[in-house]
This record gives C-alpha cells, sequence and structure tokens, in this order.
C-alpha cells in the first residue's frame, strides 16, 4: 500500500502512523533524539533548526500534558509556536476540520501538530494538503481517536532503548485498556518492528479488539501470567467513563484484576522497567509504591518525550 | 414511437431468450420479438450489432435524495442517472426528510418523477412514523398512493413488541415488508466490520452477529406473522448461511446484497478512505467470497445499487464522521458484468439479478420482454470500457469506491415505456 507519511526517497513528510513505518526510519528518529536530551540540560536550551517556522498547536480534543511537550519542543527548535484549543466549539460553529486548515495554511503555516477525537483526521488532512500541492507542510499526529499516537510509541520505544539497549531478547507486557488506546496501538507496531520477540497484551475481553492478535500479540486475560519474565510494563491509562457501564463494573474491580502492585510486579524480570502514558490513575491502574518506585521510569518518559518530538519535527523540517 | 432494434443480442433471463433477432416497440409496450407485426413500418431503427439488449434494470435500492436533501442530489439528476445505467424502474427508500411516511408525499415524489420522463419511481413507504420504530404509518393510505413495500431504511426498531406488530399488520393485508437485518444494540457508534482493519484503524467496529441475532428475530417474527419479509443488503458469510436454511426450512423470503459488497471488503478501506464508508460495512474477504456464491446459488435473489448520492463536503471528514453511503445507479450494470465475469456465471444468469428478480420482488410487471410488457428496455455494449471518474457520472453524488476504475459495459440505449430515453 502507498505510504502515506513517507516520499518517494524513503523520506518522512508527515508522522500519521507507526505502522509501515521502516524500522530504519524509526531508528534514525530515536538516534537524532539522543542529543536533543542534552539540550534539556544546558543553560541556554535552544537551537535554531526551526527558526522561522510556524508550527500550529492544533487540539481537537484537550490535552494538557501532550500538547505542553510539543510546544516545548518546537520552542526549543526556535519554531513559533501558535496553540489553537478547538475543542468541539468551530465545528459547532459550522467550519469543517479542512476549512479550519485552508484558514491556516492561508497563514503561512508550516507544520501541523494535530490532536483529534476521530481516527484517522490527521491522514484527511495530510491527504487535503498533498491535494492542494502543499506537500511542504507538514503533519505530526499527535493522537487520534483510538488510532495512533506515533510521538508516544516513539518515546515509549526511546525510553525501552535507553533502559535496555536491544530491543531483540526482549518481552514486553501491555496492561489496560487497548481497545480504547490509541498509544497500544502504536507501541505494539514499533516493537514489532523493531524485531521484539513478545509483545504481550493482558487485558479483560471487554477492553481488546477482537482481532489484537492479528497485530503479532500475546494476549492474556490472566495479569501473574501475563507479567511473568515480563522486561518492560507498560501500564495504559483508563478512563474514568468506562467505569460503571458495560466494559467495566467498577474501579476497584478492574484494580484487583489488572492494577500493578509491588507484589504483581515481582512476576515480571528483576530489572523490568514500569512505564505509562500518563496521566495516571493511582489505584485504578497502578498503586502509588510501583508509580513511585526503583523499577519506574514513567518521569523519564516525559522528558525523552520532548527530545524525540523534536527529532521529530527537525526531520520533517529537513533540518 | 415505433422502435425497431436489430442485429442485437437479445437477453430475456424471464424467458429464456437469448439469441440474435430484432424487437419491436410500439405503443410504449414490446410489440413483436423476431418477426415483425404487420403492417410494421419503424419510426427509428436502432443497430445493435455486437450490443446486448435486455429489460431495463430494475434497482431495488436507490436513493433519490428529494425531498429534504437537495443538497446531496434531485430528481433530475438522480433520474438522469438511472436511465444512463439502463435502470429503467427503482425503487426508492423512504429515508428522505420529511421521511416518506404520509400519502402527501409519496404522491407529490411520484408526480415529480413521472414529470421528468425517466425511470419509472417506485416508492417504499416508512413502515413507521417518521422511521422513529414507535409507531406503524397508516399503510393502507400509503399503499394506494403508490407505495410498494413498506421499510425503514437504514432506521433501527429497537422495541421488538413494534416490530411484531408492524409485520402483523402488514401480513393483515399482505403488504411487503422489506428490512435490513442488523441489531441496533450491536451496531451502535460502528462504522466498520469488527475485524483487523477496525483494530488496526482504530475504528469503532459492527461484530457479525449484529447480522446474525437481527435475521433470526426476523426469521422467528416472519414465521408467527406470515408476514411477506424481503431481507436488505445481506453482509455477512454467516448471514447468507442463515438465509439458505431459512429458506430451505420452506419460510417464504427474498433477500438481497449491494452491488459493492461483491467487490470490496473491509481491506479496501486502505488509510481511511471515506468513500468505502457503506451501511452495513464492507466486510472480510469470507463474507465477500459468501455473498458472490450466495447471488450465484440463488440464496441471495437480487442484486441492488444501494444508491446513496452523497455531497462532497459530506464526505470530507474523518471517516467515523462521514455520511455513508455510495452512489450507484450508473455502475450497478458493469459491475454486475463484472461479477459475472469473475464468477463464470452466464449473462442471463447475471442479468436476471437485475431486472426479472427484482421486478418479481417489487412486484410490478417489469424485468422482462414479453409481447405487451411494458417496454423498458436497455441496450449495452459489453466490451466497452471506461473509467469511472467524476465527470464520467450523471449522478449529482460523485462518492464511489470506484472512481478511477475501469469497467467494462457501457449502456448505449435506454428505452422507458418505448420512449428513447438516453442514448450514447
Amino acid at each position: 500500500m502507498h505510504s502515506p507519511q513517507l516520499n518517494a526517497a524513503g523520506e518522512l513528510t508527515h508522522l500519521l502512523t507507526l505502522e509501515g513505518l521502516p524500522a530504519d526510519v524509526i531508528v534514525r528518529i530515536l538516534d537524532t533524539a539522543i542529543p536533543f536530551v542534552s539540550i534539556a540540560e544546558r543553560d541556554v536550551k535552544k537551537v535554531p533548526l526551526l527558526r522561522g517556522k510556524a508550527v500550529f498547536n492544533l487540539f481537537f480534543e484537550n490535552s494538557t500534558r501532550t500538547r505542553t511537550t510539543f510546544e516545548i519542543a518546537a520552542k526549543r527548535l526556535s519554531a513559533d509556536v501558535i496553540n489553537l484549543n478547538i475543542g468541539v466549539s468551530s465545528t459547532s460553529k459550522g467550519e469543517t476540520l479542512l476549512d479550519t486548515i485552508d484558514n491556516l495554511v492561508a497563514m503561512n503555516a508550516d507544520m501541523f501538530v494535530v490532536r483529534h477525537a476521530q481516527s484517522g483526521a490527521p491522514h484527511l488532512i495530510a491527504q487535503h494538503l498533498s491535494a492542494a500541492r502543499r506537500d511542504h507542510i507538514h503533519v505530526v499526529n499527535a493522537g487520534d481517536g483510538r488510532h495512533q499516537h506515533p510521538t508516544q510509541g516513539l518515546l515509549d520505544l526511546f525510553t525501552i532503548r535507553h533502559y535496555k539497549k536491544d530491543f531483540r531478547g526482549l518481552t514486553v507486557a501491555m496492561v489496560g485498556d487497548v481497545l480504547h488506546s490509541r498509544v497500544a496501538r502504536s507501541l505494539i507496531h514499533g516493537l514489532t518492528t523493531l524485531g521484539t520477540p513478545e509483545v504481550r497484551v493482558i487485558a479483560p475481553k471487554t477492553l481488546l479488539p477482537t482481532s489484537i492478535a492479528s497485530l503479532g500479540v500475546h494476549v492474556h486475560y490472566d495479569m501473574a501470567e501475563g507479567l511473568r519474565g515480563a522486561d518492560v510494563v507498560v501500564m495504559l491509562r483508563l478512563q474514568n467513563e468506562r467505569m460503571g457501564g458495560a466494559m467495566l463494573p467498577s474501579a476497584g474491580e478492574f484494580f484487583k484484576h489488572y492494577g500493578l502492585t509491588a507484589e504483581k510486579l515481582a512476576l515480571a524480570k528483576p530489572d523490568a522497567i514500569v512505564m505509562h502514558p500518563g496521566p495516571m490513575n493511582r489505584g485504578v491502574e497502578i498503586e502509588s509504591t510501583v508509580a513511585d518506585g526503583v523499577h519506574s521510569v514513567i518521569l523519564p518518559q516525559v522528558t525523552f518525550g520532548i527530545a524525540v518530538r523534536m527529532a521529530v519535527m527537525s526531520m520533517l523540517a529537513g533540518a | 414511437m415505433k422502435l425497431e432494434i436489430v442485429n442485437g443480442r437479445v437477453i430475456d433471463p424471464k424467458h429464456g431468450v437469448d439469441r440474435v433477432t430484432p424487437l419491436y416497440v410500439a405503443a410504449g409496450k414490446v410489440a413483436a420479438l423476431g418477426t415483425p407485426p404487420p403492417d410494421w413500418r419503424a419510426s427509428r431503427v436502432i443497430d445493435a450489432k455486437g450490443l446486448i439488449v435486455c429489460p431495463g434494470l430494475v434497482d431495488a435500492s436507490a436513493r433519490l435524495r428529494e425531498p429534504g436533501f437537495e443538497h446531496k442530489a434531485t430528481l433530475e439528476s438522480e433520474m438522469q442517472a438511472a436511465v444512463a445505467g439502463g435502470v429503467t424502474s427503482l425503487a426508492c427508500p423512504p429515508d428522505t426528510d420529511p421521511p416518506l411516511d404520509e400519502p402527501g408525499l409519496v404522491e407529490m415524489l411520484k408526480h415529480r418523477a413521472r414529470s421528468l420522463h425517466r425511470a419509472h419511481v417506485y416508492p417504499v413507504g416508512a413502515l413507521t412514523v417518521g422511521l422513529k420504530g414507535m409507531a406503524i404509518t397508516e399503510m393502507g393510505e400509503l399503499s394506494e398512493a403508490g407505495c410498494i413495500a413498506f421499510s425503514q431504511a437504514d432506521a433501527e426498531i429497537a422495541d421488538t413488541q413494534v416490530l411484531l406488530r408492524a409485520l402483523q399488520y402488514a401480513a393483515t393485508f399482505g403488504y411487503a415488508v422489506w428490512l435490513r437485518p442488523q441489531d441496533p444494540y450491536l451496531s451502535r457508534g460502528g462504522v466498520a466490520h469488527d475485524g483487523e482493519v477496525a483494530t488496526r484503524l482504530g475504528l469503532q467496529a459492527i461484530p457479525s452477529c449484529a447480522e446474525t441475532i437481527a435475521l433470526d428475530t426476523l426469521f422467528e417474527l416472519a414465521r408467527s406473522t406470515g408476514a411477506r419479509l424481503h431481507l436488505a443488503r445481506i453482509s455477512t458469510h454467516d448471514g447468507v448461511q442463515r438465509i439458505r436454511e431459512a429458506k430451505r426450512s420452506g419460510l417464504a423470503l427474498s433477500c438481497d446484497v449491494a452491488i459493492h459488497h461483491l467487490h470490496l471488503c473491509d481491506t479496501d478501506i486502505g488509510w481511511f478512505n471515506a468513500s468505502c464508508h457503506v451501511i452495513p460495512p464492507l466486510r472480510g474477504h469470507r463474507d465477500r467470497e459468501a455473498l458472490r456464491a450466495g447471488v450465484a446459488d440463488g440464496t441471495i435473489d437480487l442484486v441492488c445499487s444501494d444508491h446513496a448520492p452523497v455531497d462532497d463536503d459530506a464526505k470530507q471528514l474523518p471517516f467515523a464522521e462521514s455520511e455513508a453511503g455510495a452512489t450507484g445507479l450508473e455502475l450497478l450494470l458493469p459491475l454486475t458484468l463484472k461479477w459475472a465475469r469473475e464468477a463464470r456465471v452466464g449473462l442471463p444468469q447475471a442479468l436476471a439479478c437485475v431486472t426479472s428478480r427484482p421486478a418479481q420482488v417489487l412486484g410490478i410487471d417489469a424485468g422482462h420482454l414479453a409481447v405487451d410488457a411494458p417496454a423498458d428496455v436497455c441496450v449495452f455494449d459489453p466490451e466497452a470500457w471506461w473509467t469511472v471518474d467524476r465527470r464520467s457520472l450523471h449522478s449529482q453524488g460523485k462518492n464511489t469506491p470506484f472512481l478511477g476504475v475501469e469497467l467494462a459495459g457501457k449502456v448505449r440505449f435506454t428505452v422507458v415505456a418505448g420512449q428513447l430515453v438516453h442514448e450514447s
């Protein structure tokens, strides 16, 4: 299938999904991110790679953390950053998604960072720009519906590589709401592309898509079994609105079966790392002693996230 | 007008005709086949050498979008599309705005359609008021106004009590009821088949059991009420299997499939191609093969276009927000021919699925070429290849997954009630 995010030369023109992104491109992004980590530790935290470029953070769905990290990443690259929290208000005013885009194109945008509640919205924008011969404008998917959150997937890969060095030989277990998780869909593709031999998902059947095994993962319903011997444990965020309906009876029962406790974590490898894309629900997905414990790399994930986003934006801008 | 169509291969599936012979049309009817009627003098002779002459197509589901959705399509545009596609009779579902739940609306639609002198339009009335699934409509009045059947289009009847009553009432007077089997709860919010594609793309899924559970309910209600049931838009392997068994057990029912379901499956969605957003969703390869086999062995009685013109604005949205539907009136014939060629089904059998069989389900005198039958004729070139593009479509809706695809089968002449209404 035609790649929606690579040009004929195999260079990244948009970052829409980790599915189908070649291993060498992923590795190049991770490698590019390494020097950006140290920039953050310097006194002057800026490089001029995106000077004069206009980056629009287009958030059709609320998010504080992702928007902030993208904003910091773009500012550290010296870009001009414009934040638009569109929410649902513009659609209720009658402006379509593509009308919004056209208006911002007329304002000479160079890059769109897009968060949208609907799967596929960033693809639609990329396609629209391409049809309008605006191939010089880049789209970064900052999370679309249940589909993908590729920069989160990349920062997860960066974190895993940082602590575990090599993917070949790892067992990675993802726990929780896989059904609604764009984070899981991104990370699964990234891990399998980089040769991770065992990727597991652990969840009740109500929180798993029917065909999840077709993505190359092993499915576990029992957390103890799924955690056994894992090198990496990724806890997924569970949104409160999933509770009390037909998906899950209660937060308490979910925590009992699928919450990460020190006791359950002991089943994983002694040097296992624990990750979470944030924001965490303490006492629902993860107990505080684990979240704040020695295995946790949740805060380094945030730091690496900025570096990875800088890497993606600088590569897209061709810098 | 006296028409003489010569040198063409006349295929009339209903009467087993398949030979090169002249067809004579006069006074809006088929006057003769083979030998001219006495004192014959044609006002126009059409040379159909190398062409196929068959009954005009009967499409069991074509949305004309009037009243209420004129920004998507108008009667003018869609009736032109119909005859350009060789469709001479069509049934239109009641999901207009307002829905076809009042006799006045039905009469107006029929009147408007008649005045255009294109295809014959047969409205399908709303089974429940406002298609809300709560109160049954005045089926008697609607029937007198011209409704040939009653349906919910794509709207649900969640309340099985209402469904039972609606079928009982319709059965009392012998009205046909056309329903699309889909459990409203299992399909709620869903936009794609519950398979690998929906999993990968993060699209909310509709499981196959949404169809089979609804089918089981409808079989049970059809048995107990004796309603004349037609099942619209079958989409799954298991659904075809259940219908095959139900028919074998003696249940009298008919069913149809949309032409795009014979050719496409969920993988065609690619990266969120909204033109593949249709109802019911495109399903898996296994389902598509079962549907093709079902049409070939007669389990599925007929093939329809499920024509649904949608304006560009409503399609240029993220997949799940885009409006479902595909334009199809002009693709019904070439896509049926494509299926026939690939499935090694003979032309007469394939054409029966879009002529005599749907005519039987609609309960109309159409879809055949017996002497004295209404002269609704389609003359097409089975070897003429053309590319589906925005300009080649007469329909106002350009929304089709087949844009850019080359297809064989071009309509050269369309005759409705003895009048030549399309020529290309």
